[in-house]
């Protein structure tokens, strides 16, 4: 079991290299480590949602509101940064950060404490926050001219070579595989999503462990609601619209089951690193952005064809031989 | 005495481990009510299942009116017009009164549409003809209660004209003046000639109602006959009377200090005034029908429900636990009914199923230590001789009988002080049965105190060292287990029956 779990994020890897040298094949300069860096650069964001994502669905949930709150705690910051500029950009990050939070802790009491199935809640939620932006910002953009310099430069100082939005995310991405493999609080998660009805016999509170993954994902997403502001030096009611769908992409492609339980740290990055290499490769050899659209809906349902077999094709143990050698 | 209108004869029908019913008979007539009378796991359900098409046996025949018949499925059954009332009545809560009645058989315009008109007006005749004219035919059936739910499973009964009424303990959730209702119901169907099987474990009921008996035990026949003949005592004696007694394990255990005291503990609508004290090296078994409780009050002691009256001691002191994590902690464990669903987390590793219960031990600042969780469970599973490659291969993996040592040894590395196992054998092989017999019996011996709730007599009398008696949600009695004790005497205290009431 161990191997074949391992196999489903080398064979992804592999995807993505293979897919990388065939595009540098058409395009050379395509496999570079500058370009390298930059594809990952781009993916940044969506790693670090992804990661959110994984998370909620593995406690059998799903967290739609990902792109909303990323909005509406980018927006908020943007808004600070335009009425103050003095205040130090840390200060705003851990000010989104803290803005999504308290939006994810919104989904996550109602799912925890009214017993709302998840994809209701944050499909409320969804509308909800993006129309808080209209309310907050009056339909008003921030746009370059009214950002501090500091404020859209904490995303591109670079750093032995990458710029900090890539730091962000791999500092994110191994305090999370800590969380996810080290901590109680991970196990908690894992074993809510596979079998909540024994955890709860086990001493595990199933619906706080929905909570803190809820409150997690929403953090992430107002942290990527200022990398995103920053990045892209706009606030405005349109930013990120529809992109919690591509975050979910990324999940399933990562082999994340839908069904909660199952999926690992580093099947989340690779599944986000895929729609990136994707994104990046297909205009280098030409192909039109409509058939971009179509070509990632074919990775997710092969993706979630690929991880059923997987899945399905298990029997069950009954031969005595078959225990011990599994 | 009239010809019988249905006849089962040497119905046999097996299942994998499992033989629920070996060749039994049955026959029902016209115009009466007869009783189907057994322990849970007799083969009651079974047979009613073989009877409205659901299972097909694997030998044996079934005749109606004397002609041999078949049900491939419940179609066939119900076109030979024979037609169930369950115990959750089987009805669709989104359709109307008139709806339910006709589903499947509604009448027809001539465009093969459904006439409205007609099928209401049918409904209403067919209300009115059982004393139902009370319900209206287009009220949706979810705003009906249970009891006139149970009318609309008659009227529907009566609109396919069954010749055959089989009801299954349709008074379960019933009140009294509703069960009254019922028997003027069964009065009328009798009265129109129909054959009744009636299944009940209320035997006040069954002589109130019932003009014939049949008992089943074990999936056999042992008796049948006319009620008249026959009194209360007579039928428990059949149901319970075992010819073969099981080999218990019972280990001789110096029984100590109270551990566990439990007084007047109630919890709303579920069980009240419930007392009784728990000894060290005590099994304690909890007896009563499906539904009287039992399960109910051990899930209060775990923490997952909380009780609103009455106090639980532990070792002398006051104990209120507000979650499972709390009542782990404090030292009782709960290994529930359906290990499948409740028990084993089939895609983690077994060493993470085992230490699952343990984290806070195994774990310092909320991080965990790997090394901490194997030896834990490196030492509970060479305790039960778990049989695997490795710790680190997932639970799923495991056949049946080691994931069940996973779950026991996830519970024992918590070293809990008191043990509670809900139907510990229910639905396991005997080899398997025998495993976990023995491993209580190791458990009280080395000074764990265990509560054990079953529904199986010779398990209750043979394992346990005092047994306690639920019925309707009320502890009843505390018995010691001595040989003055017989089966008899704990099924007329579980379904309520007089010393003699013949």
């Amino acid at each position: 079991m161990k191997k074949l779990i391992a196999a489903r994020e080398t064979w992804l890897g592999l995807a993505i290299i293979a897919m990388i040298v065939a595009t540098d094949f058409r395009s050379s300069g395509f496999g570079s480590p500058g370009n390298l860096a930059s594809i990952f650069n781009n993916s940044a964001m969506l790693i670090i949602l992804a990661l959110g994502q994984m998370m909620v669905i593995l406690t059998r949930s799903i967290d739609l509101s990902m792109a909303s709150n990323l909005a509406l705690s980018g927006m908020i910051v943007a808004l600070t940064n335009a009425a103050f500029p003095w205040i130090p950009v840390p200060v705003l990050m851990v000010m989104a950060t803290g803005c999504g939070l308290i939006l994810g802790a919104f989904n996550g009491v109602l799912v925890w404490r009214l017993g709302i199935p998840a994809i209701v809640v944050t499909l409320g939620t969804l509308t909800i926050f993006r129309g808080l932006i209209f309310v907050i910002a009056g339909g008003q953009w921030v746009n370059a001219d009214a950002m501090s310099e500091d404020f859209v430069q904490y995303t591109r100082i670079e750093f032995l070579g990458l710029p900090m939005l890539s730091w962000y995310a791999i500092v994110i991405v191994a305090a999370l595989y800590v969380l996810m493999t080290r901590t109680s609080t991970g196990r908690a998660i894992y074993a809510s999503g596979v079998n909540p009805t024994a955890s709860v016999y086990a001493g595990i509170d199933v619906g706080m462990t929905k909570f803190i993954a809820f409150c997690l994902s929403g953090a992430l997403s107002g942290f990527c609601g200022y990398l995103w502001v920053s990045r892209y030096v706009i606030g405005s009611v349109g930013v990120a619209q529809g992109y919690e769908l591509t975050v979910v992409a990324a999940c399933v492609i990562g082999g994340i089951s839908i069904a909660g339980g199952v999926g690992t740290v580093a099947g989340a990055v690779l599944g986000a690193l895929f729609l990136g290499v994707i994104n990046s490769a297909l205009p280098v050899i030409n192909i039109s952005p409509f058939w971009q659209m179509a070509i990632s809906g074919a990775a997710i349902i092969l993706a979630v064809i690929l991880n059923g077999r997987s899945e399905g094709g298990r029997a069950k143990v009954i031969l005595k031989q078959a225990e011990v050698t599994s | 005495m009239s010809d019988p209108k249905l006849t089962l004869s040497g119905i046999s029908k097996s299942f994998p481990g499992v033989r629920a019913l070996n060749n039994v008979s049955l026959e029902l007539y016209p115009g009466e009510v007869t009783a189907l009378i057994g322990e849970n796991g007799a083969g009651k359900s079974t047979l009613v299942k073989v009877l409205t098409g659901i299972y097909q046996p694997d030998e044996g025949d079934i005749r109606i009116g004397g002609q041999q018949v078949h049900f491939a499925n419940p179609h066939a059954a119900s076109g030979h017009r024979i037609t169930a009332i369950h115990q959750e009545t089987v009805l669709f809560d989104e359709l109307s009164v008139a709806e339910n009645i006709f589903l499947g058989h509604a009448p027809r315009t001539r465009f093969r549409t459904i006439d409205w008109q007609k099928m209401h007006a049918d409904a209403r005749t067919i209300l009115n003809e059982i004393g139902a004219g009370h319900l209206h035919p287009e009220t949706p059936l979810k705003q009906l209660g249970i009891a006139s739910k149970h009318l609309v499973a008659v009227a529907r009964a009566m609109s396919i004209d069954a010749e055959i009424v089989i009801m299954d303990e349709p008074t379960a959730a019933l009140s009294h003046k509703e069960i009254e209702d019922l028997f003027e119901l069964v009065n009328l169907l009798k009265a129109q000639g129909k054959a009744i099987l009636f299944i009940s474990h209320k035997f006040d009921e069954i002589f109130a109602i019932a003009d014939r008996y049949t008992v089943f035990r074990d999936g056999e026949m042992v008796g049948h006959g006319e009620l008249k003949d026959t009194n209360q005592s007579d039928l428990v004696r059949m149901m319970v009377g075992r010819s073969v007694e099981q080999v218990f394990p019972k280990r001789e255990v110096s029984i100590g200090e109270p551990v566990l005291e439990v007084n007047a503990l109630g919890y709303a609508t579920e069980f009240a005034d419930v007392s009784f004290t728990l000894r060290q090296g005590e099994i304690l078994g909890f007896y009563g029908l499906v539904g009287a409780g039992r399960s109910e009050v051990m899930q209060a002691l775990f923490g997952i429900s909380r009780p609103d009256a009455g106090a639980i001691m532990l070792d002398g002191k006051p104990l209120s636990p507000r979650s499972p994590a709390d009542a782990i902690e404090a030292g009782i464990v709960y290994v529930p009914e359906e290990r499948g669903k409740q028990g084993v987390v089939v895609d983690l590793p077994i060493f993470q199923n085992i230490s699952l219960p343990s984290m806070d031990k195994t774990s310092r600042n909320g991080f965990l230590r790997l090394a901490k969780e194997f030896a834990l469970a490196r030492q509970f599973s060479e305790r039960l001789d778990l049989r695997a490659a490795s710790l680190s291969q997932h639970a799923g993996t495991l056949s049946g009988g080691n994931q069940q040592k996973v779950v026991i040894a996830k519970w024992l590395a918590t070293q809990p002080r008191v043990i509670i196992l809900d139907e510990p054998t229910k639905g396991i092989d005997i080899g398997s049965k025998a495993a976990v017999h023995e491993f209580m019996g190791e458990l009280v011996a080395e000074g764990l105190s265990v509560i054990m709730v079953s529904s199986e007599l010779p398990e209750i009398m043979g394992m346990s060292d005092r047994i306690a008696v639920m019925r309707e949600g009320r502890l009843i009695s505390i018995e010691e287990n001595s040989d003055q004790l017989n089966a008899e005497t704990l099924v007329r205290l579980a379904a309520d029956i007089k010393a003699d009431a013949a």
